[in-house]
């Protein structure tokens, strides 16, 4: 089948079999590798991608349903050559270790800011927990997704 | 001991104590990473696995006719196919042998049958499911002690002189002062416990790509590996491959925790695979495999006895082992100690004599044994005298903490040399506790705790007071498979300034990139920043046994402020050249030579790196560069004292972590930030361990634990909040005097989870729950209601 | 994990959809949030010849309010019902069971209708649904049926739809100001099967007696459990501690748990008393008013 797939504003056409993942499509068939493969359950989000800004499993969908929709990967969080402040949040609270989590992370962050740009530490807490991360205990990533929010709230005052 | 330890070069250069931030996220943070799964090469293949389904059996037959002849399919490998080649088996990092593809028997659930190579992964997978194959059923042993029974079935039957199932034995210490020791004691106090069977589960699973040259014979070997280099050795004796023909690149690795130190059979066969067909073959497991057949960590049963006086100190520990091996016996772990380094039992605790027995057996379930975020078998060993040591307390009528003050290795007693043979390098238990205790207001939690609880809820405090030993070798008492435990640094400054430094080891998220080039900051104050760090190429570094066991800082760090001395020492030769002045009249201050009493007269280390290929005496060799092979003369004992605070709910077994404060000393803090988050990363392992996360099986030896819907590994949501403090005790014979922090938190923190949940129930009876403590035994504990599993 | 190949159709109306259902029969499976049919064929636990996708009719996606009760369409996402107003003001049971059904990323694109339907007595939607009295709509090319959710769960992952048929909407009673209720579940962490899960909705009368009780539990019997001889119980009584200590007694003679990984079957009835008491006295707060 025939799918047409917005990517970080990008428009792919490829030919692709109903049955590949949508996972395997962005990493094999688009080459963008930083949507990880963590699990086969819908249990860690390493796969986390924004579907028309909608933080999604990629490997619980097929690729043939995300024709003619808009997906974000972590590739298109850096904007106009600059880090997004969630990314520049990240590194500068030690928010990640080995970095296979990061991606899915770093989407649901950005998505919790786009729904609420002031969450607590439990309203972060839980958006996170559909991800798994296995190095950081978390509390860095909190750190750091709540202090993107509050550099984010400068930005718009400034 | 001091409180902190202050940095002596600017922030900006980066030295030690500074918390830089790490130069690796600038590609993690844009989904630039390079892990083993991204890696595509032209004419790449795919392999898939054909797994048992029961846990033990005879192979009749197996029939991959229909798969060989589905499109996409290039071919199936058995383990008759490997054994023309003399690969059905391969040694084990513990002396013994493993099946690559089963020949004989399948011995346990998920062990490797055949694999299929295909053009797609997708048809690999197909493929699988279209091989049968004929078993005929034994009976599954499930349990060590199952295993050691009268008439069990023999599991390793293909063993030349193996009559039974026990797959070692080995003891530790002194028996007989142990038996004097406890002959004399007023109180005996006993704990038997299980520390299940567990499995690091990095979020990246292990995988390989082979790519074998067909017309060079060289093969490029891409894997998850946490130790390239022992890799390399082990690939060229188990494959008979010549060892320059080999290199072994571990590209990004998304966690490794242990998982990615053995070699496993689908790096062998998709290795062969591709030597055979001449084409590069890419496995990667799926959540599923990683957790089924590679890397399961723990399983030891434990019997512990301290023997006590009446006024509360400790006489003596006889400790008993049974340790459940699977039916291969494949611990990562140094060849002399057949339990690890378990005999650190002893602890914190100053006592004179201690005794233990360990046995391993065959059971119908995956080999490994990895150290899972632990330096070989410690943090059972922790386990199992933190959770003693409280029961001791108790039983006495004493605060647990009042025993541990009691009973602590004094400061001044160090080097300490515990009855089982270690010499402890140093440590100041008491105040490690003591600013425990006053973070979390200890006295004011034990208040509380007596006051009646409005909803019924049962408050707990508990204390694990852990040592480590991490960082080995020294090479005459440490090898893994015959190769010693040093490692190594090859440190080279480029006439600009610049430098690279190319280590054995390998990050799997620790951070190295940044860690090490701190090293060379502090010692050479070229800013960490222009110190590029390169691991995990074979070819392109030097050797070493690799990174795990907390021993990345404890060795390579030293031998990277070694040979970074040794370059300051050639430096301080090139700037008495550039200035005029005799080498002995020159003083060092971060990044520069200058001459005694004249601070004006200097020269900067870009400087003389630029006059070592540009300007530099006559009888001196060009060039700034040195490689250092260091052989730690001791290991490095990290500490510390955790307190956790929980809330019991009894009627549903529930518990909560309402406070928790880890006071951690691992010497000097390179990078304290850095440090920080292994610690808070390891308390949640350890929250992990003692909450939810194990693996069992059924009685017909079915793994319940195979995905990561019955394996529970914590979210955000259920992880506890941690305070963290610090002391500071230098390692005395480390050249920084850094001891190593990686695994401390997972070691130390069970006990102290667990510690905390009994305490809550000691009014209750309730003496002991195995981990994890799930709800169901809490509850099962409290109504006196026996749960299995 | 790779799932097994399929033939897929993306129909663009319900109509197309029907058309296409009664084309593949008892071969074809509707996908809709796939967030449990998905990993069950990278498990290669299923293997549907036919899908039949139907995320592209953004007409079966909605929260309406209609004739005293809710209508939830079929491609309603169960993050959908956590944000609904509608919801979080007339239905205080889905409104509690919504935030915690499997994980934040999986609520975005599974829905509500496909969890009724798989019946996995695990699943926590259809113990709400038979506490709440709810109804199912279902449509096939020839008709419409409307089947009470306790004739529509029939058993072990088995749901009462022929061949060609879909859910099209649920329609859930809408909260009165004397009705209220909760779910209550032990998960051992996000995105876990509950080991235990509670339902429970009081209708009160005028006089502040119990006009109606639902309840009904998860993870406890091949099917979601409702347990209608504590629901007969309650009826017509004033509520107390006794009359709810009572109900949960039933509950928890009545459940049928396995012992496995979660716990035995005497710690599952234990919790099914406990989180039953707990359930009706939340239940009545909120009927009540007071929460």
């Amino acid at each position: 089948m025939e799918v047409t797939v917005t990517v970080n504003g990008v428009e792919y056409r490829r030919e692709t079999e109903p049955r590949r993942l949508l996972v395997d499509f962005i990493r094999t068939d688009l080459g963008l590798t930083g949507t990880h493969i963590g699990c086969d359950t819908t249990s860690c989000g390493a796969c986390t991608v924004l579907l028309d800004g909608v933080p999604v499993k990629s490997c619980t969908m097929f690729a043939v349903q995300a024709n003619g929709h808009e997906l974000t990967t972590v590739e298109g969080l850096r904007r106009d050559g600059e880090l997004s402040p969630v990314q520049a949040a990240f590194k500068e609270h030690h928010g990640l270790q080995c970095g296979f989590c990061t991606p899915g992370m770093m989407l649901v962050a950005t998505a919790l800011l786009g729904a609420n740009p002031d969450p607590t530490e439990d309203e972060v807490r839980w958006a996170l927990s559909g991800n798994i991360c296995r190095c950081t205990g978390y509390a860095n990533i909190v750190k750091a997704i709540q202090s993107a929010a509050a550099t984010m709230h400068e930005g718009v005052r400034a | 001991m001091t409180t902190t330890h202050q940095p002596t070069t600017p922030f900006d250069m980066g030295g030690i104590g500074h918390s830089v931030r790490r130069k690796e996220d600038d590609r993690f943070i844009q989904g630039a990473g390079r892990y083993l799964d991204d890696i595509q090469l032209p004419g790449m293949l795919h392999m898939a696995i054909l797994r048992s389904p029961i846990a033990h059996g005879r192979i009749l037959s197996i029939d991959a006719s229909e798969a060989e002849a589905m499109d996409g399919v290039v071919a199936v490998v058995t383990g008759e196919m490997l054994a023309a080649h003399d690969l059905a088996w391969m040694p084990t990092l513990s002396g013994d042998t493993q099946a690559v593809l089963a020949t004989d028997k399948v011995r346990y659930q998920g062990q490797e049958v055949a694999a299929v190579i295909a053009t797609d992964p997708y048809i690999a997978r197909d493929a699988v499911s279209a091989i049968f194959v004929d078993y005929e059923e034994l009976p599954a042993i499930t349990s060590p002690q199952q295993a050691l029974e009268e008439g069990a079935v023999l599991i390793r039957d293909e063993k030349e002189g193996q009559t039974d199932n026990v797959a070692y034995t080995w003891e530790a210490g002194d028996r007989e002062a142990t038996d004097e020791a406890f002959a004399k004691a007023d109180l005996v106090v006993t704990l038997d416990t299980h520390y299940p069977r567990s499995h690091p589960a990095p979020l990246e699973t292990c995988g390989v790509v082979a790519d074998v040259d067909p017309a060079t014979g060289e093969a490029t070997i891409y894997l998850t590996s946490q130790a390239p280099h022992a890799h390399r050795t082990l690939f060229a004796i188990v494959a008979g491959l010549p060892e320059e023909k080999i290199r072994i690149i571990s590209p990004d690795i998304g966690g490794g925790f242990g998982n990615k130190v053995p070699i496993y059979p689908g790096y062998v066969v998709a290795t062969a695979a591709s030597l055979l067909i001449g084409k590069p073959v890419k496995w990667v497991e799926s959540r599923s495999e990683n957790l089924i057949s590679t890397g399961f960590a723990r399983d030891f049963h434990m019997h512990g006895e301290l023997a006590l006086t009446a006024d509360g100190k400790i006489l003596g520990l006889r400790a008993s082992i049974l340790s459940d091996q699977g039916a291969f016996y494949a611990d990562a772990q140094p060849t002399r100690f057949r339990a690890g380094l378990f005999h650190i039992c002893t602890g914190s605790y100053d006592f004179g004599a201690a005794h233990v027995a360990a046995k391993g057996a065959f059971t119908n379930k995956a080999p490994g044994g990895v150290a899972y975020r632990c330096s070989f078998r410690v943090t059972e060993a922790s386990y199992l005298i933190e959770r003693l040591v409280q029961n001791a307390a108790y039983e006495l009528g004493m605060d647990p903490a009042e025993f541990r003050m009691k009973n602590f290795i004094r400061p001044e007693q160090f080097p300490y040399l515990s009855p089982t043979g270690f010499v402890y390098d140093s440590g100041d238990y008491h105040t490690a506790l003591r600013k425990a205790m006053e973070m979390i207001d200890y006295e004011g939690w034990r208040r509380r705790q007596r006051e009646p609880h409005p909803e019924g809820k049962l408050i707990g405090i508990g204390i694990a007071s852990f040592t480590e030993v991490v960082g080995a070798g020294n090479s005459r008492t440490y090898d893994i498979a015959g190769l010693k435990m040093i490692d190594s640094a090859e440190l080279r400054i480029h006439p600009t300034g610049k430098a690279i430094l190319k280590l054995g080891v390998k990050s799997q998220g620790q951070g190295h990139e940044t860690t090490f080039a701190q090293i060379v900051a502090e010692e050479l104050g070229i800013p960490f920043s222009d110190v590029k760090v390169q691991e995990g190429d074979t070819d392109n570094t030097p050797y070493g046994l690799g990174t795990y066991a907390s021993r990345s800082t404890p060795v390579a760090g030293a031998a990277t402020a070694v040979v970074a001395r040794q370059i300051r020492e050639k430096a301080r030769r090139l700037a008495a050249h550039l200035l005029e002045a005799s080498p002995d009249d020159l003083e060092w201050e971060p990044g520069r030579f200058f001459v005694k009493g004249v601070p004006d007269k200097g020269v900067t280390i870009q400087e003389i790196a630029f006059a070592a290929y540009t300007d530099f005496p006559e009888d001196m060799e060009a060039g700034l560069e040195g490689v250092h092979y260091y052989d730690p003369p001791n290991m490095t004992y990290p500490f510390g004292s955790y307190i956790v605070v929980v809330e019991v709910d009894p009627e549903d077994g529930t518990w909560k972590v309402l406070d928790m404060v880890a006071v951690d000393d691992c010497g000097v803090r390179i990078n304290p930030m850095i440090v920080e988050g292994q610690i808070t990363g390891g308390l949640t392992e350890g929250f992990a361990k003692a909450n939810m996360q194990w693996i069992t099986f059924d009685e017909n030896g079915n793994c319940i634990g195979s995905n990561f819907l019955d394996y529970l590994v914590p979210t955000a949501w259920e992880t506890p909040r941690f305070r963290l403090g610090e002391t500071v005790t230098p390692s005395p014979h480390h050249p920084i005097g850094a001891k190593g922090v990686g695994e401390s938190a997972t070691v130390g923190s069970p006990a102290a989870y667990v510690n905390a949940v009994i305490d809550a129930l000691w009014s209750k009876g309730v003496r002991n729950i195995d981990m994890p403590v799930l709800p169901h035994r809490v509850w099962g504990a409290l109504n006196g209601v026996e749960v299995a599993p | 994990m790779y799932p097994p190949a399929f033939d897929y159709a993306v129909p663009r109306s319900l109509d197309e959809a029907l058309d296409l259902l009664a084309e593949v029969g008892d071969e074809g499976r509707v996908l809709a949030g796939g967030q449990s049919l998905i990993p069950m064929m990278k498990l290669r636990l299923a293997a549907p010849a036919h899908l039949v996708d139907i995320n592209e009719i953004s007409e079966l996606s909605y929260i309406r309010e209609v004739n005293g009760h809710l209508a939830i369409g079929a491609l309603t996402r169960h993050a959908d019902v956590v944000r609904s107003e509608i919801v979080g003001a007339g239905c205080s049971t889905m409104a509690s069971a919504a935030p915690w059904v499997a994980d934040p990323l999986v609520r975005n694109r599974g829905t509500v209708c496909g969890s009724v339907a798989h019946c996995d007595p695990e699943g926590d939607w259809n113990s709400v649904m038979l506490a709440l009295g709810a109804e199912v709509v279902a449509r096939s090319r020839t008709g419409e049926r409307v089947i009470p959710i306790s004739d529509f769960v029939v058993d072990f992952f088995t749901n009462a739809l022929e061949p060609g048929e879909m859910v099209t909407e649920l329609r859930v009673p809408r909260d009165d100001e004397r009705s209220g209720g909760c779910y209550l579940k032990l998960e051992r962490k996000i995105g876990d099967y509950a080991t235990v899960g509670v339902a429970a909705h009081l209708r009160l009368d005028e006089r502040g007696r119990i006009g109606r009780a639902g309840l009904a539990l998860t993870s406890v019997a091949p099917v979601n459990l409702e347990v209608e001889e504590a629901e007969r119980m309650m009826a017509g009584q004033e509520p107390s501690e006794e009359l709810f200590a009572e109900a949960a007694e039933i509950a928890a003679r009545t459940c049928q748990p396995q012992s496995d990984v979660r716990g035995p079957a005497e710690y599952k009835r234990a919790v099914v008393r406990a989180y039953t008491r707990r359930a009706l006295h939340q239940a009545l707060a909120t009927a009540r008013g007071e929460r």
